[in-house]
């Protein structure tokens, strides 16, 4: 369903404020970029040593205090079980974080060699592959998320694979029209004079000069990717116990939200910064970026 | 309504129908991609093979896919998706029992959220770059980009556990007066609301800003114009396709959160019925709640389509 963004272009195409200020502008810009790279940043770090500088394990039972408030033994609380939220939080870093940026990985690295290969190709095999993609899109994603499961059941691997095949034909789309505008270019009219192999004009001629809006659509993407995968685990259909991303984290403990605990609203708070680190960034690298050429 | 314009809408009805028979066959066949089949799963492990092959004869799953696939879309079109395999009970009551609630729940939304974001959107449009503007912009990319039961719980926290305003759990089939109406809604239409308005907010704003860079809004401004009448008279009545385009794209976004939504607060609606279908792999039920949200889905998708044409001034003259 979130595909529909990149035909209208609304989570970052936000119209440039007022010129009145320019210069206020673009430092307000590389602000809110650096606070995006420190959110992104830190929790990349913590994907990596989160394991290693955890206080507790994540399946220790610490106490029998459940739901417990901030203190010293549990600084962001505990869970239904008793166990030290921080720490949860910590490990549940690379299942959210390691599968997002699989699934993104692989949808965007298909979806941009499929859209090279269309757009070079032209055609007939350009039409048949874009109208075939357009039906896939037409097919919430959400929906095809639960179809999957309910047939292959969640493993890690279907998981990875149903969330890049969701956004594939997004990322197809957005690649296929900057592949098609490059492809019209001279220097590629000029290799292909050359002879050289459909292979050097993709990679060698054409990707380098379409790759900084495929990556900040690969940014998209993967906010995407974080929201449908944790989706699916608040739902309990996606990361199965004893493994835990931030989404079964908040559904483990959804029994506490009556009493308000912090069980809950801690993992879906990491979520959050994640999302909307990543968008930060992407957003003001990109509008910096227009802002200069 | 002219000709060309009919000729567009006849194009586009015709698109939509192919594309649901795509999305049919994908459904299908995705579902049906398990060598594992329903027979064995409705008897169990301890079945003998010949009942097995017995029921499997009753069901049909000896005839080669596509076959089944036609027997299947038949029965659908006439309205009769099959058995439940983990209940024994035709799936077309049980979604019959649900969908009304659902629809429900997307009407009361639509009502609260079209007007509040239509509102945001083209105020926010008209004092572009003050801080209203930059406050409903930055509220707005920051509820698109997290997830809905990040609001969902936020707003239990708010309403139910600290104010103590509202139950944390909606009750809607016994909503009897009409405090207890709002009481059991409020919640799950909050949070819907939160995501669609986001959404909506920003696309018509972009509508109106779009009309406003325009040379008539500039001429306007430079004969002396007011703000408020240029924006009100002269590009909210062009921005009307654009924004109902706007408005019914946004409204598609309903079904994905409603299935979050109904799940948090447990509310007994066709999300949660898919999602206790997918859990117990009741493979008929599952076809049909999705052949029903994409059915909402390519519905809503095509009257933003058709509006879009119907208010292209430029296909008018022609």
């Amino acid at each position: 369903m979130k595909a529909l963004h990149d035909s209208t272009g609304s989570p970052a195409g936000t119209p440039a404020s007022p010129a009145s200020a320019p210069a206020r502008r673009v430092r307000r810009h590389s602000t809110m970029a650096w606070i995006g790279m420190v959110i992104v940043g830190f929790w990349i770090l913590m994907a990596i040593l989160g394991p290693s500088i955890s206080p507790y394990d994540a399946t220790a039972i610490v106490d029998t205090d459940v739901f417990s408030g901030m203190s010293h033994k549990f600084l962001l609380g505990s869970d239904y079980l008793g166990r030290d939220m921080l720490s949860r939080i910590l490990f549940g870093t690379r299942a959210t974080i390691g599968l997002a940026l699989a699934a993104t990985v692989l949808a965007s690295a298909t979806g941009t060699a499929i859209a090279l290969f269309a757009a070079f190709s032209g055609g007939w095999r350009d039409a048949v592959i874009s109208r075939a993609l357009d039906a896939l899109i037409s097919i919430p994603s959400k929906m095809f998320a639960l179809m999957m499961v309910a047939t292959f059941g969640s493993s890690m691997l279907l998981l990875v694979l149903t969330a890049a095949i969701t956004y594939m034909p997004g990322a197809y789309r957005i690649a296929r029209s900057l592949a098609v505008n490059v492809q019209a270019m001279e220097y590629v009219q000029a290799a292909r004079a050359r002879g050289e192999g459909v292979w050097y004009i993709m990679t060698v001629e054409m990707l380098p000069n379409m790759i900084r809006p495929v990556l900040a659509d690969f940014g998209l993407r993967f906010v995407y990717v974080v929201l449908l995968l944790s989706g699916l685990s608040f739902l309990s259909l996606g990361v199965q116990p004893p493994d835990a991303d931030w989404g079964s984290l908040v559904r483990e403990n959804i029994s506490g939200l009556g009493e308000g605990a912090l069980a809950v609203i801690m993992p879906a708070l990491a979520i959050a910064s994640l999302t909307i680190g990543v968008n930060l960034l992407i957003d003001n690298l990109r509008s910096k970026r227009a802002a200069k050429e | 309504m002219n000709a060309m314009i009919l000729r567009l809408i006849a194009r586009r009805l015709l698109q939509a129908v192919l594309t649901l028979l795509l999305v049919s066959a994908g459904v299908f066949f995705i579902t049906n991609l398990l060598p594992g089949d329903a027979a064995q799963t409705a008897l169990g492990q301890a079945a003998t093979p010949e009942t097995v092959a017995a029921l499997r004869l009753q069901y049909g799953l000896d005839l080669p896919a596509p076959l089944r696939y036609a027997h299947w879309l038949g029965n659908l079109l006439s309205g009769n998706p099959g058995m439940s395999l983990v209940n024994n009970v035709p799936v077309a009551q049980m979604i019959g029992g649900r969908l009304p609630a659902s629809l429900m729940l997307a009407a009361v939304t639509a009502l609260v959220s079209v007007p509040l974001a239509l509102f945001l959107g083209i105020f926010s449009a008209m004092y572009r770059g003050s801080f209203f503007d930059r406050a409903v912009n930055v509220s707005a990319v920051s509820m698109v980009s997290v997830p809905e039961f990040l609001v969902a719980t936020v707003a239990v926290m708010i309403f139910a556990v600290k104010l103590r305003w509202l139950s944390a759990l909606s009750h809607a089939g016994d909503a009897a007066t009409l405090g207890a109406f709002i009481k059991a809604y409020a919640m799950p239409v909050l949070t819907l609301c939160c995501v669609i308005v986001a959404q909506m907010t920003r696309m018509t704003r972009a509508a109106v800003i779009d009309q406003l860079r325009s040379s008539y809004a500039e001429m306007a401004l430079l004969k002396g114009v007011k703000r408020t009448r240029i924006v009100l008279r002269h590009a909210l009545p062009n921005a009307i396709g654009p924004i109902a385009n706007a408005v019914a794209l946004s409204l598609s976004y309903l079904l994905g959160g409603v299935i979050i939504v109904e799940s948090i607060f447990n509310y007994p609606g066709i999300a949660t019925l898919m999602i206790d279908a997918v859990t117990t792999r009741d493979m008929p039920l599952v076809q049909a709640c999705s052949m029903i949200f994409c059915a909402g889905y390519l519905l809503l998708v095509l009257t933003a389509d058709v509006l879009a044409i119907v208010s292209n001034p430029r296909l008018k003259t022609r």
